[in-house]
């Protein structure tokens, strides 16, 4: 491991699940890639990673954590989608040989993204510190359980919504919901699958009985289903002003000024990414008019 | 058209010798953008003057891309030269001729819009060709990054299902005799054949729209040729002038030489091509990738 690299804080929300809080930020050198909120749950006879990390070193650091906290076994490494600040630290546990999980569309959705995250993530961080894919190792179709000993996490491999790859998990013992980047909370949604999808999935998980929820950005814990209730607003006003946008013949660029502004002041780096979203939404919305 | 072709391929090799040759550092070097586009112009216009097209031709990108897949493009022409096809360059693309459109005699050759994929910092060049011979030039610097590796559908299959259904509607009232604005979309992948994965090896082939034709009564509005460097799903928006109620054709070929056509009666309630026929020959000449 490299000299210096050190364990972080993680709040320990529930008995046993722990999470790192992420900085609402861009990848930067400074953070490492540490924008996620990523951690781990521990049962009786295991341990579970629920997203491995921004960066290698975002997950050596996250796996340092993990061993002040416990030597259990590290038996599985869940990878909720495809975005690097959520599974590029995936290497970094490897050497557990852990069995890698993710949606059944998340190897292909890898293979074609992974050469371009990467490259990308190295000019920020240096080559050698960004890590990258994981091949899964086991994959979820519908619904599937892992067993880490007197605690059983459901896994449920969404339709697409955040992105076309969203594997959300769900600690029956506790009632707390995973449901990685299903779930923004103050930092600004962003939008890589489709928003009619988003809107019924989370709808879906509002049903799930929880009583806590685990956001992918945003405060380590929020009351379930109640913690939906921004990003509920925020998607709603998307799909509802993008329709109209194009129902009164705006174009993309005249949309993308003004869908969504009232939702300016209630969300950070908003302008980073309320335009793209416009975009995707555009771009979907558009076919069904 | 066996011009253009050249060109485009010209403009290929260029373009892929650029990238391979070129810090991306310098992508912000206005210098270096300098010298890529002298060696732009010398390979697509040898010999030819470029002139100040101030007053004659504009040129709206955004200065950032929200989304480097889907970048809105719009060309202006004032009118004050005739102006007989318009060239589309994004010069840091791996294939920089993004689109040439040649104006028939049914064209209303004033506004063009179109959505580009952009790879990485670059200018951006519209030039205009006028009846009399000369070639006016103006540009633009966009920020972007990635647009042509990354991949723009998330579902390879959905998109190849649902490939050459159109929807066309005009824009406003429709009034006989006057210019109208008609936006014209296109299913279409346009699968670029640049997201490949280093590891795994999993590929997408390139199958992109070669060409569009779109006709009123019989005559042309314009005839484009285009290349990868258009997005998923292309929409574009041109002039043309009917003289009466009547039908616009579109004919789509793509680079397996497939072909799909649409009809369209205009005025007509929310155009969508039930006439759309799609003549599948890729089992023919399937090299022009």
């Amino acid at each position: 491991m490299t000299l210096g690299r050190r364990a972080f804080a993680t709040d320990e929300i529930q008995p046993g699940i722990h999470i790192r809080r992420g900085v609402d930020e861009d990848a930067t050198a400074q953070n490492e890639d540490g924008i996620a909120n990523i951690g781990f749950i521990m049962g009786r006879d295991a341990v579970a990673v629920i997203d491995p990390g921004g960066s290698l070193i975002d997950g050596e650091r996250l796996r340092m954590t993990i061993r002040q906290v416990t030597q259990l076994p590290i038996k599985y490494v869940v990878m909720t989608h495809v975005h690097p600040d959520h599974v590029f630290g995936a290497p970094a546990f490897e050497k557990d040989h852990p069995q890698f999980v993710g949606h059944a569309r998340l190897p292909r959705a890898l293979a074609l993204r992974e050469t371009f995250y990467r490259e990308r993530l190295e000019r920020t961080l240096g080559k050698g510190n960004a890590g990258g894919a994981v091949r899964p190792t086991l994959l979820v179709q519908g619904h599937a359980e892992i067993d880490l000993g007197d605690r059983i996490l459901a896994l449920t491999a969404h339709g697409t919504a955040h992105t076309d790859c969203d594997l959300s998990v769900l600690d029956r013992k506790t009632g707390t919901l995973l449901p990685a980047d299903l779930l923004f909370v103050q930092r600004v949604p962003s939008l890589d699958g489709s928003l009619r999808g988003w809107l019924q999935q989370l709808e879906q998980l509002k049903s799930v009985s929880a009583r806590r929820a685990v956001p992918g950005h945003g405060p380590t814990s929020v009351d379930w289903p109640s913690g939906a209730a921004d990003l509920e607003r925020y998607l709603g006003i998307l799909l509802r002003e993008t329709k109209e946008a194009i129902t009164k013949g705006l174009d993309l660029q005249a949309a993308v000024d003004k869908v969504a502004v009232s939702e300016r002041s209630r969300w950070k780096l908003f302008d980073d990414y309320n335009g793209h979203n416009v975009t995707q939404a555009y771009k979907e919305l558009e076919w069904e008019q | 058209m066996g011009t253009v072709r050249q060109l485009l391929l010209w403009a290929c090799l260029i373009g892929l010798l650029g990238a391979a040759s070129q810090v991306r550092a310098d992508d912000d070097d206005p210098g270096a953008r300098a010298e890529r586009w002298q060696a732009l112009h010398q390979a697509l216009f040898p010999g030819r003057s470029l002139q100040d097209g101030a007053g004659i031709v504009k040129l709206d990108a955004p200065p950032r891309a929200l989304d480097a897949a889907l970048v809105p493009i719009g060309i202006e022409l004032s009118g004050v030269k005739a102006i007989k096809s318009v060239y589309l360059i994004i010069d840091g693309n791996p294939s920089p001729l993004a689109a040439h459109f040649t104006f028939g005699p049914k064209a209303d050759p004033h506004s063009l819009k179109l959505r580009v994929r952009v790879d990485r910092y670059t200018d951006i060049h519209a030039i205009a060709a006028s009846q009399d011979n000369h070639l006016f030039v103006t540009s633009r610097f966009v920020k972007a990054s990635g647009g042509c590796s990354a991949p723009a559908g998330s579902d390879d299959t959905a998109a190849l299902a649902d490939m050459g259904r159109m929807k066309l509607h005009v824009v406003g009232d429709f009034v006989a005799g006057k210019p109208a604005q008609a936006v014209l979309m296109v299913r279409h992948p346009n699968f670029n054949g640049m997201q490949m994965n280093q590891i795994t090896r999993y590929y997408t082939p390139p199958r992109f729209i070669r060409t569009i034709d779109a006709s009123y009564e019989g005559a042309s509005i314009f005839h484009l040729d285009s290349d990868i460097s258009m997005s998923t799903d292309p929409v574009i928006t041109f002039g043309f002038v009917p003289k009466s109620k009547g039908q616009m054709k579109i004919v789509v070929r793509d680079s397996k030489d497939a072909t799909f056509d649409g009809t369209f009666e205009v005025p007509g309630e929310g155009a969508s091509n039930p006439t759309a026929a799609a003549h599948d020959s890729s089992n023919g000449s399937a090299s022009g990738a």
